[in-house]
């Protein structure tokens, strides 16, 4: 556990960088939580975050076929916005847990 | 649990062999679990693997019922061989795995297909295989890239870092 310092407000996060309160997100920490993995967020990347972060208040396990079938974004187009990890890279900014799903 | 390592994993060429539902979906979940981790994944389907990315087929593929010592009833207690002998059986175990799958968010074969290359995943088919099965490209799924020889798929396989995985 740590406590990092995002868009001036401080927010505890887990060893590996996952907020681990999810009330202390807000979309100016999203948006610097983006420039660590490279991203520079648009409102389609938001339309994503909050569909993940609505998915798991409700408890819901997240994949990334759940998010493809949102009618937000496909597949691909969730790669093309979080390169090289859709689902984990998603859900850090999104400041949920990291999603403990295999697909 | 932390994962950070200092070397890691960076491509894998995943080798399919077999038919059945079990072999072809720890293919699938291990090249598509790849691509989501941001790591490169060639799979090569080869003699029965191919059914998993033939049109004809791969809606239809089974698990066997017959000489598979980990084949349970529901409740637990050991599947007889000789019920898996009897016709429908082996169609009504496989679409119970199908759907206990489906509960868990795993897709069908060609979703499932459509989902690594969406990743960037790239899907091969043997052509010692479709020559000896006489399949043409055209009986393939339009996922798959190519008919290449072994030689071919070992080519892609260099590289820093790179695993080759024999499910």
């Amino acid at each position: 556990m740590a406590t990092k310092n995002y868009a001036g407000v401080s927010v505890d996060v887990n060893e590996e960088g996952y907020l681990t309160d999810l009330s202390q997100w807000t979309r100016e920490v999203a948006a610097e939580l983006a420039k660590e993995e490279n991203i520079e967020l648009t409102d389609k990347h938001f339309e994503v975050l909050d569909f993940l972060r609505k998915e798991y208040e409700t408890g819901g396990q997240l994949t990334i076929r759940k998010v493809g079938k949102s009618g937000i974004v496909d597949i691909k187009g969730l790669y093309d916005l979080f390169p090289g990890g859709p689902l984990k890279k998603s859900s850090r900014i999104a400041g949920i847990p990291k999603p403990a799903s295999c697909v | 649990m932390n994962q950070k390592e200092e070397n890691p994993l960076k491509k894998v060429c995943i080798i399919c062999a077999k038919g059945s539902i079990e072999d072809v979906y720890a293919t699938l979940v291990m090249a598509n679990g790849a691509v989501m981790e941001g790591i490169e994944a060639k799979v090569f389907f080869t003699f029965f693997g191919l059914d998993a990315i033939t049109k004809k087929q791969m809606k239809k593929l089974h698990t066997g019922v017959v000489g598979n010592p980990a084949m349970r009833m529901p409740g637990g207690l050991p599947f007889p061989t000789f019920l898996g002998v009897i016709p429908g059986v082996e169609a009504g175990v496989s679409a119970m795995m199908k759907s206990q799958m489906e509960k868990l968010d795993i897709p069908p074969v060609d979703e499932f297909l459509d989902m690594i290359t969406a990743g960037g995943g790239e899907i091969y088919a043997c052509k010692l295989a479709a020559d000896m099965f006489k399949i043409k490209k055209e009986d393939l799924s339009e996922h798959v890239n190519d008919i290449i020889t072994v030689g071919d798929f070992y080519a892609m396989c260099g590289g820093e870092n790179t695993q080759i995985i024999f499910t």
